[in-house]
């Protein structure tokens, strides 16, 4: 079709100067979309970095909210980036373990069959609104089982991570060479030391970039929050047990507030965040380049 | 521990004459119950949402998905799907609409035109977009992006095209259907040309220079060679970027005003079937309530679990024509 294609009048050379034409249009176009693009994360970034940098100062960190009050005493959301902290970290130990484990089974041990099969059920996990991931959890763990607690809200999380790392360290495990296992094998080592002492050594560099981007992809989530962890009161705390506040609902409540005031911390929340995850996300970029080619030993 | 026979068994399959270790056993053990755990966790996730809605689906049944009243109000309870159904269609269109031109064109930048050093520098660019939280979007689209749209370009797009239906008067809340088709482009172009990128760099490098050998310009290779070849997987991903705009909740919830109404208008209100939970739930006054809003969840489950079956089967079946093998993109 696509030869037919190729030798219809378009070749046609008393029709080049239109040929040309058309061709630059697309060229220009193609230029024109990627400036779009890059232009878009430009306004979003200048946005929330004009308005959250003056916003920004220590107490946004280290001083509670006061809520229903427009006081001009110094307030922050330090019971929000306690709480992500507490959720973020517990998702990562809940989902890190169990998606390494299923890389292993998938790439070391399943045949063909199963590995389609465990990676076609990740690929539609990975595909699960973040919101229908909330009312899971909301209707498993919250309903009947004494309301939200941050370790609740870090289970959702954690099944949104739970894709994306297993994937992430498939991909990693695959660039260790087979002569490796084959060589340690061969020595008459068994499987499960060559598998944890051979090749996921090699591949750890691999694995923690998954993670910091794991992390970085959830750290923002709020969806699944909002079932699980949302109805907390102004108060610090660290203890996982308790419905927990966090810094994406909390950006989500400031932003439908009508008080300016809110809207700034909101920017200034959003600044950090946002500086979080780029930071890390592009640290995770530059690292994996690094490793892929260290692990495949070339 | 290894016995002296092992070195015997080189060519030989694992555990066909030799030892079984303890270990082997355990590793697998343990490995393969994880495997089997996030298999079953997807059945899991199907079964307890459509658990949660049970009193909901017990009263209206599949009737629910064309209703379109919606009303908590004690009393005078009733719930319907189809005004948050017909606001994720037309707001996971349009914002396909848009992204999908604009995420071909950069993807045929990234493959095709762009300088070496420019091409890393726009991938990095292109992705850290898709990694900025939703919520951060959502709260530049309610205070910068809107207010925008609805001085700027609302105003105009109506008085030059008022009489499509599409393009009616602005509304006067700041909040539109359209600036969440906007959110929701924003949100999907990285994933769709990041794909699309992918595909584009799998096409063979023979079939691109026989064409341009051939005469072509570069433009009727590209739409020779590079878009048949790269069909499949070019739909694949609209798919998976449709699913992704259907299932966003928080930056819609934050942008698109909310309403229960069937219109044509980009310019008023709406609300999809993910921000209408989002905004609700904690609001949610009785049980029906609370079991109607997580029926809403239970359709935008089925919606996405069957359009994320469809991409991965297409890349599939596109990998298997094309011989190489590769897995699937979330």
């Amino acid at each position: 079709m696509s030869a037919h294609e190729l030798t219809t009048p378009a070749m046609r050379l008393d029709r080049l100067p239109r040929r040309r034409a058309v061709n630059r249009t697309m060229e220009v176009l193609a230029w024109l979309s990627a400036t779009i693009g890059v232009g878009i994360l430009a306004f979003v970034v200048y946005s929330v970095a004009r308005r959250g940098w003056s916003e920004l100062s220590l107490s946004l960190i280290t001083k509670p909210p006061i809520p229903f009050s427009f006081t001009n005493a110094p307030q922050g959301l330090a019971n929000a980036f306690a709480g992500t902290l507490v959720i973020v970290g517990l998702a990562t130990v809940m989902a890190l373990p169990v998606g390494i484990l299923i890389a292993i089974y998938l790439n070391e041990f399943a045949p063909p069959s199963i590995r389609t099969g465990v990676g076609l059920a990740l690929d539609v996990l990975a595909g699960v609104p973040a919101i229908v991931i909330g009312i899971f959890v909301y209707g498993l763990l919250v309903v009947g089982g004494g309301g939200q607690s941050g370790i609740k809200a870090a289970f959702a999380l954690s099944i949104l991570m739970l894709p994306f790392v297993s994937r992430t360290t498939i991909e990693v495990l695959g660039l260790v060479p087979n002569s490796l296992r084959e060589a340690s094998l061969g020595l008459g080592i068994p499987q499960w030391r060559t598998t944890l002492s051979i090749v996921l050594p090699r591949a750890i560099g691999g694995i923690l970039t998954g993670t910091v981007l794991a992390v970085a992809r959830v750290a923002g989530e709020t969806a699944p929050l909002l079932f699980t962890s949302s109805l907390v009161g102004p108060r610090t705390s660290w203890n996982p047990t308790h419905a927990l506040q966090t810094v994406p609902l909390s950006i989500f409540e400031l932003s439908e507030s009508p008080n300016p005031k809110d809207h700034a911390r909101a920017w200034a929340a959003a600044f950090v965040l946002l500086v979080f995850i780029l930071v890390a996300s592009l640290t995770a970029r530059w690292l994996a380049t690094r490793n892929a080619r260290k692990i495949a030993g070339r | 521990m290894a016995s002296i026979d092992a070195t015997n068994d080189a060519t030989r399959r694992p555990f066909e004459g030799r030892r079984v270790h303890l270990g082997d056993v355990l590793l697998k053990g343990v490995a393969g119950a994880a495997a089997a755990g996030g298999v079953a966790l997807v059945g899991l996730i199907a079964w307890k949402v459509i658990d949660g809605a049970r009193p909901s689906i017990a009263k209206y049944g599949i009737a629910f998905v064309w209703h379109i009243a919606w009303n908590p109000v004690p009393g005078h309870e009733i719930y319907g799907a189809a005004s948050f159904l017909f606001g994720t269609a037309i707001t996971s269109f349009f914002a396909l609409l848009l992204a999908a031109p604009l995420a071909m064109g950069i993807a045929l930048f990234l493959t095709e035109l762009a300088p070496r050093g420019l091409q890393a520098l726009v991938t990095a660019l292109v992705e850290m977009l898709a990694a900025v939280p939703s919520v951060v979007i959502g709260l530049w689209g309610i205070l910068v992006l809107g207010p925008q749209l609805r001085i700027h370009i609302e105003p105009w797009l109506h008085s030059a095209l008022g009489f499509i239906p599409l393009f009616g008067p602005p509304s006067a809340a700041g909040a539109s259907i359209f600036t969440a088709v906007i959110v929701l482009a924003i949100m999907i172009l990285p994933i769709v040309s990041s794909i699309s990128r992918e595909l584009f760099l799998g096409v063979p490098h023979e079939l691109k220079e026989g064409a341009l050998a051939l005469g072509t310009t570069r433009w009727e290779m590209i739409r020779g060679v590079v878009f048949p070849y790269a069909r499949g997987g070019i739909a694949a991903a609209l798919i998976l970027g449709l699913g992704r705009a259907m299932g966003e909740a928080i930056a819609v919830t934050q942008v698109i005003g909310g309403g229960v109404f069937i219109h044509w208008s980009l310019f008023s209100q709406g609300d999809t079937l993910a921000s209408k939970i989002a905004a609700e739930y904690q609001g949610a006054t009785s049980n029906l309530d609370v079991a109607s809003l997580i029926y809403l969840g239970v359709i935008l489950l089925a919606l996405s679990l069957v359009a994320n079956i469809a991409a991965q089967y297409i890349v599939r079946s596109v990998a298997r024509k094309h011989g190489v093998t590769r897995g699937g993109h979330a």
